[in-house]
């Protein structure tokens, strides 16, 4: 089935790591997805449309994490959090 | 990142009076000034600097937790305090809920690792439930003290 599952590796470019303001950009993108979208980082795995969650990752500068995602628009939610993850976040501050 | 290491003691509030978000904010950076983790002289320029940050992006996460924070040149090493509200605070929080649970940390500019890990350790405590719910019924500063060394020590499974 086409589109119902994604996976992405990426490794986070901002300086200061996924702190609370890139978290919840992520979160709050990841929401406007209808798939169920998780990281994972070194096997430990959250949910990516809570912020909260998202800290748990403790993800620095050069942390590489997993997007995967499951659902109609899978493919579009790991494209878009991709992006972000390897973004500097400049746009946002 | 432990508790230990960046809650200062002397500062933790069990029963924070203000109920607006910068009545907050202000009531916790004055707690980090009387236990001499922050300098008198930069009391207003942090609490400038924490609500300006709010401004960028609410740091409600959800859960009824907020985690108030900023970089400031004067502080040499992470410090942090955590205030309980039993009445709530209105955060403009992600899920719409009142905080009852605050966390405020003010950081070096130049430490943003540091920064990160206390923001791990907090988040990773906080999806426990019965931390913050033994946090939400705290009465007393020593209450909260304990359940930080508690969760420290991984009382509060993982």
């Amino acid at each position: 089935m086409s589109g119902s599952e994604a996976t992405r590796l990426v490794v986070v470019q901002h300086s200061q790591g996924l702190h609370a303001r890139p978290a919840e950009i992520v979160a709050k993108a990841a929401m406007l997805y209808r798939a169920k979208v998780e990281i994972v980082r070194d096997g430990y795995r959250v949910d990516a449309k809570s912020i909260l969650n998202l800290l748990t990752l403790g993800a620095t500068q050069g942390a590489e994490l997993r997007i995967e995602a499951h659902g109609d628009d899978a493919s579009d939610a790991v494209q878009a959090l991709a992006d972000l993850i390897e973004s500097d976040f400049s746009d946002f501050d | 990142m432990k508790f230990s290491d960046f809650i200062v003691k002397d500062s933790i509030r069990a029963q924070i009076e203000s109920t607006d978000k910068e009545g907050v904010i202000r009531e916790m950076t004055a707690a980090l000034k009387e236990a001499d983790a922050v300098a008198e002289n930069q009391f207003d320029s942090i609490v400038e600097a924490v609500l300006k940050r709010e401004e960028l992006g609410s740091t409600g996460i959800g859960r009824g937790v907020a985690v108030p924070h900023t970089k400031h040149p004067t502080v040499e090493q992470l410090c942090g305090t955590v205030a309980v509200s039993q009445s709530g605070v209105e955060f403009d929080s992600l899920d719409g809920e009142k905080v009852n649970l605050l966390f405020l940390l003010v950081s070096p500019p130049d430490r943003p690792g540091d920064h990160l890990r206390a923001l791990e350790n907090i988040s990773r405590q906080l999806r426990d439930d019965s931390f913050c719910n033994f946090l939400k019924q705290s009465k007393t500063p020593e209450d909260i003290w304990q359940l930080l060394v508690e969760a420290d020590n991984n009382q509060f499974g993982s």
